[in-house]
């Protein structure tokens, strides 16, 4: 019996030298004739363990980590390759706390399987709900994933289904589905991991949206600063249709589907729906009005379904387990569960799949384990470059997106970046400005110059050059950016501002009750 | 020059069909020659039908396009919030010190902070020595 031993293939474990780490065990083995079956799985998400290599033992997966190629030697010498101890042993994977704690849905197959086997997927469940779904009437499956109250995951929140059932009711030659898989946001990588660790879920997803809306072509529009999704979805695909699960005649049903992968060029804004489809189309991105609304006249003019790539994963588990099980999850409108992306200056960083109603403490101590540099944590952005900034008084409110929405905060796409108290708000209210400045695609006045106002206002707050006439001036400003904007990208630049203004008045030079410093 | 002309019209060929494939054609030509030579915009525009002016707005909105060869190695430093979080700027300002760098913002790895792309591929928890050891093993 060869000794199974799993090494990820995700980029972060890859930036972190995973490739060096499989080549040494590779190497190791044949030195010491021990037969080796090495697996290139997902990463289960605990990055500050990568590279984790896991061995199959008769009581589970063992995991040891973070394994450097240096190490290998000593891991055989215990003999790792049968659950031995070594300093890096960790215990067996499912037991560790930061997964144990977890409830994977969505992500219940990524670490776990080979990406690129399909006997792996089906073996997991995979492409039962599509099995479900191709018997299922259009309008059926359109109520499933409407009852099971799935809000889009890319940080709109809109509901799933009541989007699917504008583009089935829309009627037209052709439909499409669009993947939005611009994952643009810094401190996420949930879409990342998904596409690279489980692409078949997408792909599933993709297919059982199309049988509910009645559209045969989809695209799946991915970042180009992600080489390796492109490369696993450019390899799934082909497989997938050759198995029959995408084509002409998908399971035998006569229906059919097909799709295509489509490379990003690095424009934030195109994670813009609007600005997507005009990329998709071969312009610029620039954000379309609304209405027309995409969902009757999206791509190409056609009635489209947009959707970000965990609200697309997510939709096997409810065709296969039904949309009560997936709605008992959660609180309040918020149903079913967030990938959380924790990352920044955070010991544990990684992804955390958990119901929504989790608190930020408890993701922030009981999973990241405190800030990495040991330091009290300061602020915490949560939900991308255009959420807010939480100070400690809000850690304890439950991750709802309406409790959010009360504080004006907002989940987004669930990533978390911790900041300790080295860190200037100021300066990061600048970036904020700054960063819209550099992606605003120019269609309106309020972000292009707005940004660049914002950016010479915060440098003026920051030299003490009329504080107090500025931080009115930013007010204003921002006012102007949240109303008048095009789309979220000037409308919710102030998020991270104003937030950072009105709970860390002293980094602007202002006192807690917002003036000006003497 | 005569060869570049070829293979760009090849390139364009095997892209321009389906719909929107202005990016497509673009990607192909800057993965085959590592950038989009000027002179290759009337192309694009004619077997697209499009104008040399829709072409050229393209390439200069996309970040990621480039109408110049890139340095080498190509290294993108992530300068977005979570890599500021763990050091990004001291590592952006040894990086620059050494060599060419184009910053890019948000790579994916945000959890292993800081983060960087040096040609293609991913590295992860950066620190200004271990940056220069990488920069070491390219060139030899």
């Amino acid at each position: 019996m060869s000794a199974v031993i799993y090494v990820p293939v995700d980029s972060a474990a890859l930036a972190l030298g995973a490739d060096e780490v499989a080549s040494a065990i590779v190497e190791e083995a044949a030195k010491r004739n021990i037969p080796v079956k090495l697996v290139r799985n997902g990463s289960r998400g605990m990055f500050w363990l990568e590279p984790m290599v896991e061995v199959q033992t008769t009581e589970g997966r063992m995991a040891y980590g973070p394994v450097s190629a240096g190490d290998v030697q000593g891991l055989f010498d215990t003999g790792f390759e049968h659950g031995g101890r070594h300093d890096l042993c960790l215990g067996l994977t499912e037991e560790l706390y930061y997964l144990e704690k977890q409830e994977r849905l969505t992500f219940a197959r990524v670490g776990i399987t080979d990406p690129l086997s399909l006997d792996d997927y089906l073996g997991h469940e995979g492409y039962s709900g599509l099995k479900n779904a191709i018997a299922f009437p259009s309008q059926r499956i359109v109520e499933e994933v409407t009852e099971s109250g799935l809000r889009g995951r890319g940080g709109a929140a809109f509901p799933t289904g009541i989007k699917w059932n504008t583009v089935l009711n829309a009627r037209a030659d052709q439909k499409y589905v669009v993947c939005n898989a611009d994952e643009g946001d810094s401190g996420t990588f949930a879409d990342r991991m998904l596409m690279e660790g489980d692409p078949y879920a997408l792909i599933e997803g993709m297919t059982i949206a199309a049988l509910a809306v009645g559209a045969t072509q989809g695209y799946i529009y991915v970042r180009s600063e992600y080489p390796h999704a492109i490369a696993t979805l450019n390899r799934a695909i082909p497989i997938a249709r050759n198995a029959g699960y995408l084509g002409h005649d998908i399971l035998g049903s006569g229906k059919q589907f097909d799709l295509e992968v489509r490379k990003a060029a690095g424009a934030y804004v195109c994670g813009e729906e609007t600005a997507m489809l005009e990329s998709l189309e071969g312009r610029r991105g620039i954000v379309r009005a609304k209405p027309p609304l995409p969902a009757l006249s999206g791509l190409f003019g056609k009635p489209t379904a947009i959707n970000n790539v965990i609200s697309l994963a997510t939709v096997p588990v409810i065709l296969a387990r039904g949309a009560q099980f997936y709605r008992d999850y959660g609180m309040g409108r918020s149903r079913g569960t967030l990938p959380f992306q924790l990352a920044g200056n955070i010991r544990q960083g990684g992804l955390i799949e958990k119901a929504f109603g989790v608190t930020l403490r408890e993701i922030l101590y009981d999973f990241g384990g405190g800030s990495a540099s040991g330091r009290p944590i300061k602020a915490v952005q949560v939900g991308g470059p255009l959420g807010s900034y939480l100070p400690e008084s809000q850690w304890d409110i439950a991750m709802d997106y309406e409790e959010y929405s009360a504080i004006w905060a907002v989940l987004g796409h669930g990533g978390i970046v911790v900041h300790d108290d080295m860190a200037d708000l100021a300066r990061l209210a600048r970036y904020a400005m700054d960063f819209c400045a550099i992606e605003s695609c120019g269609k309106c006045t309020p972000c292009r110059i707005g940004s660049v106002r914002g950016v010479e206002v915060m440098d003026k707050i920051i030299a003490d050059q009329e504080r107090a006439k500025q931080v009115a001036l930013l007010h204003d400003l921002c006012e102007t950016m949240l109303n008048g904007s095009m789309c979220a990208m000037g409308g919710m630049t102030p998020y991270p501002v104003l937030s950072a203004l009105k709970h860390f008045p002293r980094d602007f030079g202002m006192d807690d009750a917002g003036d000006r410093h003497a | 020059m005569e060869e570049s002309d070829e293979s760009i019209a090849t390139l364009i060929a095997a892209h321009r069909q389906g719909p929107g494939a202005l990016l497509p054609v673009l990607h192909a030509i800057q993965d085959e020659i590592g950038y989009i030579p000027a002179d290759s915009v009337k192309e694009i525009a004619k077997a697209l039908n499009l104008s040399s002016a829709e072409v050229h707005g393209v390439i200069t909105f996309y970040h990621y396009f480039r109408s110049e060869p890139s340095a080498s190695p190509r290294v993108e430093i992530c300068c977005a919030e979570s890599c500021q979080s763990m050091g990004s700027e001291k590592l952006l300002a040894h990086a620059k010190s050494v060599c060419d760098v184009h910053p890019v913002y948000c790579l994916g790895l945000c959890a292993a902070s800081p983060a960087a792309m040096i040609d293609g591929k991913p590295y992860a928890r950066l620190t200004p020595d271990k940056f220069d050891r990488i920069l070491e093993k390219i060139a030899s």
